[in-house]
């Protein structure tokens, strides 16, 4: 049985403890203790639950050249994610029984971290018929999270039946909330760096003509909904209404609308190209605030690898996303600690306890405690580093922060009591290429 | 100067600088000797992945008449997407020895992307990019309205001028705009509200919805081409309906000032944006600008590639 000792380890509380873990659970949380098995000096570190992303594109199967469910399940693990929900918009896209499986039976061949998979709402994203909901949520991933992420559910027939149809579960309907009339041929935010660059706009009310019509409609069905990448200070708005009138709704940012803006875009690098795309300062601002006060639930990364060519061509032909696992904490400390908009405490809930219970991992989020299952994110919470694409463990370095500096890095992440990254080393499948 | 991309990377003094060289040029080879050698031995590339009549012909005859060699590669028709890659065709030319590389791409950004990815060394010449800027075109209706106005940089303080039409879709627009409020003009873009850029407030321009409200003021119109693919995707209802509140006829013709002047970058879509009278008016400096295109993109082929921004003053150089 191994057994690991996390020696003067700071808890989000500030408390300085040691954290004796054997087998795959937490034994004992006190001072002075001492074991037979490795003792990791933790001083000056910080232990928080192990994160959990609720927004993951892992590529597999279909895009092998850009991640696979073992390089994005080293790169999670690198950025302390314990667990990961890969989206469905593979190739073939996950939306039977038999494609989640493939990506639970992959994710556990890792053995890295959890990957869960989402399912898709409609057969091959196509926004018409249901997919096979029930066969996905019966099987052994037993889905509880239906997307069509990349695409909008905009169909408000369908977006309503899905709502009604995965309640026999418990189930919740991630939307990626994007009215597509609205933003045909849409490349970047809509505004004035859009009209001064002549690239066409994706408007804020693209975004939340969507939000507010689901969220009506999540209140009449009484079902689960969760927003996807919100990126408008519109948004905040609505989902803030929402929660204030009791509605089922949840909601995520991503690491990089809490930090960069559409003025990047000016020098047309596609790196910055993204989906739903960078927005202004007063976005960002009300992002923020909304993450801090709770309107927001979570932070996910919406990690989305691409090939270099993708990314090494004109703007309009570049594909959009940003990889994300490795940079997340560092950016949401960057953002939300050091600007003293928010605790550890509840960066714990917004990277693991919030996405945990509304995925119902019920493996994953715990607060640390004896008894506990060891999912434990060690991280340095003032260390400052420079992001090197070069050194990024995803497949993919389609990063926008290389170059930047931020505060906080990940050291050691647990798994299930196993130290998947010791001394920021990922331990397991080094054999992997990397490119 | 390396590259001529975007109205915004050059200064007013720069703008009045390709002017005066174009000025000079024309004196140069007004003549029966309409060439020079000054770019002898180096070679142009006009790499047009969209159609165009007028402004790789315009290039074509300034590189000629520079006497540079010039390759022609039109990569209409063939996806960036599917075939060879923008960087890709890039890169080949420049094998081939390219020194300047003129570009025209459907895509906004695709030369300021060329100039600064590090794929190429050559000099880039914008020639058009997307829905965003060309920067040779408001060179050349700068150079045409300095020779109805005057000769000096304070003629154009003060100036009048109405852009109207398709603002949001035309880079030749957001070109003129940026040129014209360097030097000093007064614009005013004229289009129905669906053709007005968003934020147009940011632009330091007025604008306004009516072509007919103060016509009498323009020293210059200059009527952008309208695609009538445009009343598919609902910017307005028919090209009739456009016509009769954004084209100029020759009622709003007669309104214009005395000296005022027509301007339009072609192609025209007679009937629609402009009446074929308009067109064909003495008002109208269409083929002015057409000529006068060619010396504003010698003048900018002359200044990248030798680094000078006089033109020879005692002839050939």
């Amino acid at each position: 049985m191994t057994e690991l000792l996390l020696k003067n380890v700071t808890l989000v509380d500030n408390s300085q403890v040691d954290i004796h873990i054997k087998a795959d659970r937490i034994f004992a949380i006190g001072s002075d203790l001492s074991i037979k098995g490795e003792v990791l000096d933790c001083s000056g570190l910080m232990a928080l639950p192990g994160f959990v992303d609720l927004h993951t594109h892992l590529r597999e199967p279909g895009k092998e050249n850009a991640e696979t469910v073992l390089t994005g399940s080293r790169s999670a693990v690198r950025g302390g994610f314990t667990a990961v929900s890969a989206m469905p918009n593979t190739n073939p896209v996950a939306d039977t029984a038999g494609v989640v499986e493939q990506v639970l039976r992959l994710g556990k061949s890792a053995g890295l971290c959890d990957v869960f998979p989402i399912g898709a709402v409609s057969s091959g994203l196509n926004g018409e018929h249901l997919a096979e909901i029930g066969a996905m949520a019966d099987s052994a991933a037993k889905v509880r999270i239906f997307s069509d992420d990349g695409k909008c559910v905009s169909d408000p027939l369908l977006m309503r039946r899905a709502l009604e149809y995965v309640k026999i579960f418990d189930g919740v309907i991630a939307q990626h909330a994007q009215e597509p009339r609205l933003t045909i041929n849409a490349q970047m935010n809509e505004g004035a760096v859009a009209s001064e660059l002549g690239l066409t706009g994706w408007p804020s009310i693209a975004e939340e003509s969507i939000i507010a019509r689901d969220i009506l409609l999540a209140e009449t069905v009484k079902s689960r909904l969760h927003i996807c990448h919100v990126s408008t200070k519109g948004s905040v708005e609505l989902i803030r209404w929402a929660k204030s009138r009791g509605i089922s709704v949840t909601a995520e940012v991503t690491p990089h609308h809490l930090i960069l803006t559409d003025e990047l875009v000016r020098g047309y690098d596609p790196i910055y190209k993204v989906n739903p795309p960078l927005r202004t300062n007063d976005d960002v601002v009300a992002l923020r605030a909304g993450l801090a006060d709770g309107t927001i639930d979570i932070v996910a990364t919406d990690h989305a690898p691409h090939p270099a060519e993708d990314k090494d061509c004109e703007w309009a032909s570049a594909a959009f996303g940003m990889i994300g696992l490795e940079t997340a904490f560092g950016v949401v400390v960057t953002t939300m600690i050091r600007s003293g908009l928010m605790d550890w405490k509840r960066l714990a809930e917004v990277m693991s306890i919030n996405p945990a219970r509304i995925a119902g991992y019920s493996d994953q989020g715990h607060p640390l405690g004896v008894g506990a299952i060891a999912h434990i994110t060690v991280v340095d919470p003032t260390k400052e580093w420079t992001v090197d694409k070069q050194a990024l463990i995803s497949r993919s370095s389609n990063t926008p922060f290389h170059g930047s500096t931020l505060t906080g890095d990940v050291v050691h992440t647990i798994y299930r009591g196993a130290l998947v990254l010791k001394d920021q080393r990922v331990m397991g499948g080094e054999n992997v290429s990397n490119g | 100067m390396k590259h001529l991309l975007s109205i915004n990377d050059i200064t007013a003094a720069e703008a009045i600088s390709i002017l005066d060289t174009a000025a000079q040029l024309e004196n140069l080879t007004s003549g029966t000797v309409k060439k020079l050698p000054t770019l002898r031995g180096r070679t142009v590339v006009n790499l047009f992945f969209e159609d165009s009549t007028r402004t790789r012909l315009s290039f074509d005859a300034a590189a000629k008449r520079l006497s540079a060699d010039v390759t022609n590669f039109a990569a209409k028709g063939s996806s960036v997407s599917k075939g060879e890659s923008l960087k890709d065709t890039a890169q080949t030319l420049q094998a081939m020895g390219a020194d300047a590389i003129v570009i025209r791409h459907g895509a906004s950004g695709a030369a300021k992307r060329l100039a600064e990815s590090g794929w190429v060394s050559a000099s880039i010449i914008n020639a058009g990019d997307g829905t965003h800027e060309h920067p040779t075109q408001a060179l050349l209706d700068a150079f045409t309205i300095r020779k109805h106005f005057g000769s000096t940089r304070s003629d154009f303080v003060g100036l009048k001028v109405a852009i109207v039409g398709d603002i949001v879709h035309s880079r030749v627009a957001r070109s003129n705009v940026l040129l014209l409020k360097k030097l000093g003009a007064d614009v005013t873009v004229i289009a129905p509200p669906t053709l007005i850029p968003y934020g147009i407030e940011s632009w330091g321009v007025a604008h306004s919805f009516n072509l007919d409200e103060d016509l009498e003021s323009f020293d210059v119109v200059m009527m952008l081409r309208v695609q009538l693919e445009r009343m598919n995707e609902a910017y307005f209802p028919n090209g009739r309906e456009y016509s009769r509140g954004y084209g100029l006829d020759e009622v709003r013709l007669g309104r214009l000032k005395a000296h005022a002047i027509v301007m339009h970058p072609g192609p025209m879509n007679r009937g629609l944006e402009i009446s074929a009278a308009s067109a064909d008016s003495v008002r109208s400096v269409v083929l002015e600008q057409v000529s006068n295109g060619v010396l504003v993109r010698m003048a900018v082929l002359y200044q990248l590639l030798t680094g000078l921004d006089q033109a020879p003053t005692g002839g050939l150089a």
